[in-house]
């Protein structure tokens, strides 16, 4: 397995939240600018903490959603019912406000422009989180690498980054699928999950050696794994990031 | 540093002790790499290699030969979630290095489909660690590290390699997968060990 040796201390640095998107009817994107950012490499995450005036704490893990350079700080949360810290960061959060944050982290399901290959990005749900981020750093660095993205979403409403996938869609070197599991738009007939046939439609072959990103909740991870190494993919090629609830890095 | 996060109240759990920054699932997630690799007990192989280079070798029936320990532990996972009372059935590594001779400081834990991850030997021995092969009295899945995983419930639960294949011993510290990726190299969760330099 590869090896990328990161190994500083991290400390806690307040950001302000300087803008906020609406992605989805449970999801938004928050735009943070934090002044002395080390930089990211695209897949990687960071924790942040939020504070109660009593001095009690939560902590959680989000991938960020951005390039570095080039871009600012996104991070995309995704509601989860019942939990702790999303809720506030989809909800309560305004711009202007301070956010501490500690990364980045995570040196694995990382893409770097200079990587030799294809790429294949597999996402379920909000897993395209991080997979946005590796989009965002192919076009930042105007790579020509061929990049494949499998998105995997409920329905039409679910999709996160509309508008940046129909940008990133345009160019030659990106190819852009949706697969809808419940309900699909006008004109495409198919609705259900990535299966055998999918991969062997839309992904890139074992032959063309491509590296492998797959990302979401753990079923969707584990099943869309199994199906590249009965594929032929080298399982050597495929890497993972498993998100939910209780999902982190 | 301190700031306060403006209309941010928290959910503060009471009764049970968790170490910092946890917090309680019921659930029991997954963490992995990679796909996760199948491999059949009739293939699997646990191989102890110690610092002069003499290897220690147990098949499965021989592991199984072994007498077991039921183990009760909480573990607590980098990503934050805890599971407590877990119930898990496996064999000490007392029992496993009882016979191999070695005065290594370190050990690097290899795992099929490549994950390594270093454990330093004060902690794998004195009824601290075992490789487990059942979850609640079933064969432990896949997803979860079956056939046999690491259990080193002391330790965050990245340390707990799952689909273990052996011990590399050594008077070095080797650090592993994670570690190499930014993660604490001893990963004591009541010290909130998690990145490199916690």
């Amino acid at each position: 397995m590869e090896r990328t040796t990161i190994r500083r201390r991290l400390t806690w640095q307040v950001g302000t939240v300087t803008d906020v998107r609406r992605e989805t009817a449970t999801a938004r994107t928050l735009v943070v600018d934090v002044p002395d950012w080390p930089g990211h490499l695209a897949g990687q995450h960071l924790d942040v903490r939020l504070t109660a005036p009593d001095g009690y704490r939560a902590s959680r893990s989000y991938s960020v959603a951005s390039a570095w350079p080039g871009d600012t700080i996104e991070l995309t949360v995704e509601q989860v019912p019942e939990g702790e810290v999303s809720p506030y960061l989809v909800d309560v959060l305004q711009v202007g406000d301070p956010l501490e944050i500690r990364g980045p982290v995570g040196g694995w399901f990382v893409w770097k422009p200079e990587q030799e290959g294809p790429v294949q990005l597999i996402g379920g749900g909000s897993g395209i989180v991080p997979l946005r981020a590796m989009l965002r750093a192919h076009a930042a660095a105007a790579s020509t690498t061929p990049v494949r993205l499998l998105y995997s979403v409920r329905r039409p409403a679910s999709v996160i980054y509309v508008q940046d996938l129909k940008e990133l869609a345009a160019s030659d070197d990106v190819d852009v699928r949706l697969v809808y599991t419940r309900e699909a738009p006008a004109g495409e007939p198919r609705v259900g999950r990535i299966d055998a046939d999918v991969i062997e439609r839309l992904a890139f072959k074992p032959a063309d050696e491509p590296t492998t990103y797959v990302c979401g909740p753990t079923p969707f991870v584990e099943a869309v794994a199994d199906l590249l190494v009965a594929a032929g993919h080298d399982p050597a090629r495929v890497r993972t990031e498993r998100f939910g609830p209780t999902g982190g890095p | 540093m301190g700031i306060v996060s403006p209309g941010f109240s928290g959910r503060r759990r009471s009764g049970s002790e968790l170490p910092p920054g946890q917090y309680l699932t019921r659930d029991f997630p997954v963490l992995s790499a990679g796909p996760t690799p199948h491999i059949r007990t009739e293939h699997w192989e646990f191989t102890v290699t110690t610092e002069t280079g003499e290897a220690t070798k147990w098949d499965w029936a021989a592991l199984l030969a072994l007498p077991a320990d039921e183990i009760t532990k909480d573990i607590h996972c980098v990503t934050r979630w805890s599971k407590l009372e877990t119930n898990w059935k496996g064999v000490s590594l007392d029992t496993l290095l009882a016979d191999v001779e070695t005065s290594a400081d370190y050990a690097l834990v290899h795992s099929y489909g490549g994950y390594t991850t270093n454990v330093p030997m004060d902690d794998l021995l004195d009824g601290q660690a075992w490789i487990a092969y059942e979850y609640d009295g079933e064969p432990i899945d896949p997803e979860h590290g079956g056939p046999a995983r690491l259990l080193v419930p002391h330790l965050y639960f990245w340390k707990s390699a799952k689909w273990v294949r052996g011990l590399v011993l050594s008077d070095n510290q080797d650090l592993g997968f994670w570690e190499t990726a930014g993660y604490h190299e001893y990963g004591d969760p009541w010290k909130e060990q998690r990145y490199a330099g916690d």
